[in-house]
């Protein structure tokens, strides 16, 4: 029986851009067993809920994660909305969508781009961020940020788009989807991406279900999850229909992302031709008092906020379960088997945030 | 042919030139929207503190005796909630950004000019005219 050893990978890893731990215990070049710790940058943003307003906290909220900082907000808002009973107007649902989805879309290519990285595909990795940038100047040039959006507030939305920017963005689209068609036809048909990726970190419908997978990592392995099925913001009216793949490996996980990006593109699309008229918020009033699990669904997967108030202007309870968390019990699971060399590969596969994970 | 695809990729890459902007020739792209910072127009403020209590991140502070209007520009996150809330238009956002800076500096300080009185206590059935004779002498 060869001798077992334990390598640290992570903190700081070239591949990682956030620091997670993982302790893997190797045969020969094998993994046999990985003992993850997290922990490293705790912020201490849920207590932050009790200094601020509620409606300030959106801020706070937003800045959870620098990749699905909108969604965030979105979810915070919902919560806080449900719990007052606020109806939100048509048109800062659909204002809301679009912004989701783009964010979606920067959120999948810059992974797209990591992951490629991380395989050694240099090359594909500067084209996926390539087309990431042109997501970014739209979310400027309609919201004033690059990543921190800063515009979902509780009761609306804090910017409207304009007609003319809307039919622009609209034109957009159609060459922006060749490209990103374009791009992850290398992902899908490559064959030296497939025979890095196919049988690579499998992880079973059944398992990945017991374990609480959430996002692309449960719809990598067959199990159809995804909260924009209910309907939330606009996606109800718009019908939507969750990007599945049954493998279970990471090339199955890399190509759910890939068929989003078609998906999210194909929202925006019919989100700017039916968008509707009207008011873009409704004025809040009161104080929140009650309890809700506000739930939406981030690029990463599920993410719950639970909010209490007690009816004075600071919430009395805010806790928030992130996607990645989800996703770590299945990674320890698809590590064991896996070469050293594979490791970041896999690692990835999940997408990891550790920001949003220890907020 | 899916490797086809790629080395289409790579020749469009290589004779289509850089993606990026050449930096200090080219300016970096520029939006109206940009939230870059927050100024201030101190003839227009009339302290009413809307501003620094709208503050998520407490970086606006305004001191009525001493006549100030501080920003601690370190804390300050450009969310532009003090300027959709200001009532006199002072404080606009504009899209540049600020340089850099290695340490830490102390808030930018403005001088404002008027001064908005207390209201009077225990007078509830005088206080609506006294507010109308503040406004005046403004």
């Amino acid at each position: 029986m060869p001798e077992r050893i334990i390598v640290p990978f992570g903190p700081q890893h070239p591949v990682l851009p956030e620091p997670i731990h993982v302790d893997l215990v190797l045969e020969d070049e094998k993994v046999v067993e990985a003992i993850p710790s997290i922990g490293y940058i705790h912020r201490g943003l849920e207590q932050l809920v009790q200094k601020r307003e509620y409606t300030e906290y959106v801020y706070v909220a937003e800045r959870i994660c620098g990749i699905c900082s909108f969604i965030h907000a979105l979810c915070y808002s919902q919560g806080v909305e449900h719990i007052m009973g606020i109806e939100v107007p048509d048109r800062a649902r659909y204002l809301r969508t679009i912004w989701s989805e783009c964010s979606r879309l920067h959120s999948h290519l810059l992974w797209l781009g990591l992951f490629a990285d991380s395989m050694g595909f240099e090359n594909l990795f500067m084209r996926s961020w390539q087309l990431r940038e042109s997501v970014l100047d739209v979310l400027e040039d309609t919201t004033g940020g690059r990543v921190i959006q800063g515009t979902c507030k509780v009761g609306g939305v804090r910017r409207d788009i304009g007609q003319e920017k809307l039919d622009e963005m609209h034109r957009e689209l159609d060459p922006f989807e060749q490209k990103c068609r374009d791009l992850g036809d290398v992902f899908l048909n490559d064959e030296t991406v497939k025979y890095r990726l196919q049988g690579l970190g499998v992880i079973t419908k059944d398992e990945a279900y017991a374990l609480g997978a959430t996002g692309p990592t449960a719809r990598g392995s067959g199990v159809a999850m995804d909260h924009r099925e209910t309907g939330y913001a606009a996606y109800g009216d718009l019908g939507f229909k969750p990007v599945v793949e049954t493998a279970g490996d990471c090339y199955a996980r890399c190509a759910v992302r890939v068929k989003e990006v078609y998906a999210s593109i194909d929202i925006i699309r019919r989100a700017i031709e039916e968008m509707p008229e009207g008011p873009i918020d409704v004025k809040v009033k009161g104080t929140p008092d009650g309890e809700y699990f506000s739930r939406a669904e981030q690029p990463r997967g599920e993410v719950v906020h639970y909010l209490r108030g007690d009816g004075s202007k600071h919430l009395a309870r805010a806790r928030i379960r992130t996607p990645t968390l989800a996703n770590i019990p299945p990674l320890v699971k698809m590590l064991p088997g896996a070469q050293l060399a594979d490791v970041p590969v896999v690692v990835l596969s999940i997408d990891p945030c550790i920001s949003c994970t220890e907020r | 042919m899916s490797i086809f695809q790629m080395t289409k990729t790579v020749i469009r890459n290589l004779t289509g030139g850089p993606a990026t902007r050449q930096y200090p020739a080219v300016p970096a792209r520029r939006c109206p929207l940009t939230r870059g910072h927050v100024t201030i127009d101190p003839s227009t403020c009339r302290s009413c503190g809307l501003c620094s209590r709208r503050c998520p991140c407490e970086a606006i502070r305004i001191d009525k005796e001493e006549k100030v209007w501080e920003i601690d520009r370190m804390r300050c996150i450009a969310c532009g909630d003090c300027v959709e809330g200001c009532p006199f238009g002072s404080l606009t956002m504009e899209p540049e950004y600020l340089p850099p800076v290695v340490e830490q500096c102390a808030a930018e300080r403005h001088i404002i000019t008027y001064v908005k009185p207390e209201k009077p206590e225990k007078k509830p059935a005088e206080e609506s005219t006294q507010e109308e004779g503040a406004g005046e002498s403004a």
